[in-house]
């Protein structure tokens, strides 16, 4: 009897090649392998997520993923090199650098001084040794059947493994910095492990920066009760970057998520946040800021599975000549997750009459006595504030200018740290500096 | 020359003709006020000095010193020393008032070739104007106008004259929303803002402003144009006539 087989894309069919010629060699036997092989089934049996998916239906990653690269090769001298030189929005900070070259830890660009109660590894590392943090970690934080994920299951490669140990406060924040050092264009699945144990207070931030590669990179990150996390994440990359969050938050602990996306031409945030323990209290937020034809889609699907949880979700999308936002949010509040209280926003603001924006709140409420709320705009400037301001003095650039920084200074000004806040800030303003030349 | 000279004005918003063959004639130092009633195009007037967008100049001119102020975008008009205290001034949210009043100052001063106000002799002028109008620090530091009450906007607004030392300043209703008090503080903040230098258009309903800001002219609008000119004892008789026998005339 025949089997009806879908037809695979060029891309799918890429990929398939890829995982059969690299299984051999990724790093990880036994449980490891067993984890990949279960997830490139998945995918097997899904291919790419496309429009008919829900969850995927404004960035159709079948459509929009032409082709698949190969595989990125292990940095070399000169791969090293370039990478040494990117700039990235936090280089004023004082962080501890841990730098990715094609998906691979770079110790030599890399800060590895110790610091108590601080343990940093490499994923590669941990999947080869079969460590016991990884293994009870991977794949285990927010169980999800996302296809991209799956991806990233079958395929991962490298990337950090950091532990910050009980009642620990770092003394700086740690600064994941991934580059492109291959000119040629490549792909990289990046896997990296957080974990932030109860009372433990850490700053992490996560830039990526340029070429043409195609990223998928997953971070787990689980926070411990009472521990407090600000994780940032900055994307400027001229190929497709899949992101995933799958973060899990321990109970009274607290939690601020920031992204960050500009001049990127097509990227894909999704995040799978847990409230796990009674009391905790999340915000996550981001803007991008968006020209020509670039597309940013922030995904996320927020799980209130503990009663008492507070989160806050702001997104905002600033949008010139065709490019493309998309936001969606879910609430899912579990039926025992009482006196939840959770508010999302998202506005774009379009600067031209060619951009598109689509907003999509969701709510799905099982609990009786919760507060959760959703608001969603999208518009031009207001001429009526641009007019006011020109008519004190201030040129039509400036005024735009000035409104859109006002635009996105309210969703930035929410980040509590005080450096990262600047860093942000500044960023968005040489973004819009950029755009008035 | 008269600092403002507007000769057969036709103005149209949306295809509807809203001023019609206009003359104002605004000396240098002299406060002119303009009363009429609703509907004679004395909004229109305002917008249209500061270039607005959607008001379309069919006929005539306007000139500053001189000189036609129509192909002007609005900042180069400021620049010129064009101001508008608007009748409902909008909030911008996000944009804290320091910062507006800041770059604003700097914005003009640049587009005439002088050199931008330092920090300190910048935070000093602030002080100086905001104190005399009775505008409290923690204004400054709000988005500009967010959470205002109508009579702080209007302080804000005329703050923002007596920051910005305008040549032409042309307020809007400026008595609208405004108490008794309110009234008072912003009519001692344009008094002290008169001077042989500067020309005013003060656009009123009523005659009780003109009591505080006492006017060298006044002038009647009706129907898109000046119908009559006199003194200041004509916005006393304005007061106990009404506008009906300017508004049949012109019918």
């Amino acid at each position: 009897m025949a089997e009806v087989a879908a037809i695979k894309t060029a891309a799918e069919q890429a990929l398939t090649a890829a995982y059969e010629g690299a299984r051999g060699r990724l790093p990880g036997t036994g449980t490891v392998a067993a984890l990949r092989a279960d997830a490139f089934k998945r995918f097997d049996a899904q291919g790419l997520p496309h429009r008919r998916v829900e969850e995927w239906k404004y960035t159709d990653l079948r459509k929009l993923m032409a082709n698949a690269y190969p595989l990125a090769a292990a940095p070399d001298a000169a791969a090293k090199a370039r990478a040494k030189s990117v700039a990235t929005a936090f280089d004023t900070l004082d962080c501890r650098r841990l730098v990715f070259v094609d998906g691979v830890f770079v110790a030599e660009l890399s800060d590895l001084s110790p610091e108590p109660g601080l343990t940093i590894g490499t994923m590669a590392d941990a999947l080869a040794k079969g460590d016991a943090l990884v293994a009870g970690h991977v794949g285990k934080t927010f169980a999800t059947e996302d296809v991209a994920v799956a991806l990233n299951t079958a395929l991962m490669g490298d990337g950090a493994v950091i532990k910050v140990a009980a009642g620990i406060e770092l003394k700086r924040p740690i600064h994941l910095v991934f580059v492109a050092g291959d000119a040629t264009p490549n792909a990289c699945f990046i896997r990296s492990l957080i974990v932030v144990e109860d009372g433990a207070k850490a700053a992490i931030a996560e830039s990526h920066e340029g070429g043409s590669a195609q990223v998928n990179c997953a971070l787990e990150l689980a926070i411990g009760d009472g521990a407090e996390v600000d994780y940032f994440k900055v994307t400027r990359t001229g190929g497709l970057h899949i992101a995933s969050l799958l973060l899990t938050a321990g109970a009274k602990s607290r939690f601020d998520t920031f992204a960050l996306t500009y001049d990127a031409a097509l990227v894909r945030n999704q995040s799978f946040i847990r409230f796990a323990g009674e009391g905790a209290k999340g915000g996550m937020r981001g803007v991008n800021l968006q020209r020509g034809k670039e597309h940013v889609d922030n995904t996320l699907l927020i799980e209130h599975a503990a009663g008492h949880c507070d989160s806050r979700e702001q997104f905002k999308a600033v949008l010139d000549d065709q490019s493309h936002s998309v936001f969606q949010g879910k609430i899912v509040v579990k039926p025992h997750a009482q006196t939840t209280d959770s508010k999302m926003m998202t506005r774009a603001l379009l600067l031209s009459d060619e951009a598109e924006a689509d907003n999509k709140p969701e709510l799905e409420i099982f609990a009786d006595d919760v507060v959760c709320g959703h608001g969603a705009t999208a518009g031009a400037l207001d001429p009526g504030l641009k007019f006011y301001l020109m008519s004190r003095g201030i040129d039509a650039q400036q005024a735009e200018a000035l409104l859109i920084q006002a635009f996105i200074g309210e969703t930035v000004e929410e980040v509590t740290h005080e450096g990262f806040r600047d860093a942000l800030m500044t960023a968005a303003v040489q973004w819009l500096e950029g755009r008035a030349r | 020359m008269p600092l403002l000279e507007i000769k057969n004005l036709h103005v149209e918003v949306e295809d509807k003709k809203i001023l019609n063959g206009l003359n104002l004639t605004v000396e240098k130092g002299q406060v002119a006020a303009i009363m009429g009633p609703n509907g004679s195009g004395k909004s229109t007037l305002s917008y249209v000095l500061a270039g607005k967008d959607n008001y379309t100049v069919t006929e005539g001119e306007i000139l500053l010193d001189g000189e036609s102020i129509l192909e002007m975008a609005p900042d180069e008009r400021a620049a010129k020393g064009v101001f508008l205290a608007f009748q409902y001034p909008v909030e911008v949210p996000g944009v804290a008032t320091m910062t507006f009043l800041r770059t604003a100052l700097n914005a003009q001063r640049k587009l005439r070739g002088e050199p931008e106000y330092s920090t300190p002799d910048f935070l000093k002028l602030v002080r100086e104007k905001s104190g005399e109008l009775g505008v409290s620090q923690e204004h400054l530091r709000r988005a500009v106008n967010v959470g205002f009450s109508g009579g702080e906007k209007k302080r804000n607004e005329i703050l923002q004259m007596a920051i910005l030392q305008p040549r032409l300043a042309v307020l809007d209703e400026t008595d609208s929303g405004l108490d008794i008090d309110a009234l008072k503080i912003v009519s001692d903040g344009v008094n002290r803002l008169r001077s042989p230098e500067r020309s005013m258009i003060v656009i009123t309903h009523y005659q009780r402003l003109l009591d505080y800001i006492v006017p060298d002219v006044v002038h009647v609008m009706a129907k898109g144009r000046v119908v009559r000119t006199g003194g200041k004892e004509l916005a006393l008789e304005l007061e106990a006539n009404g506008y009906a026998q300017y508004t049949d005339e012109a019918a």
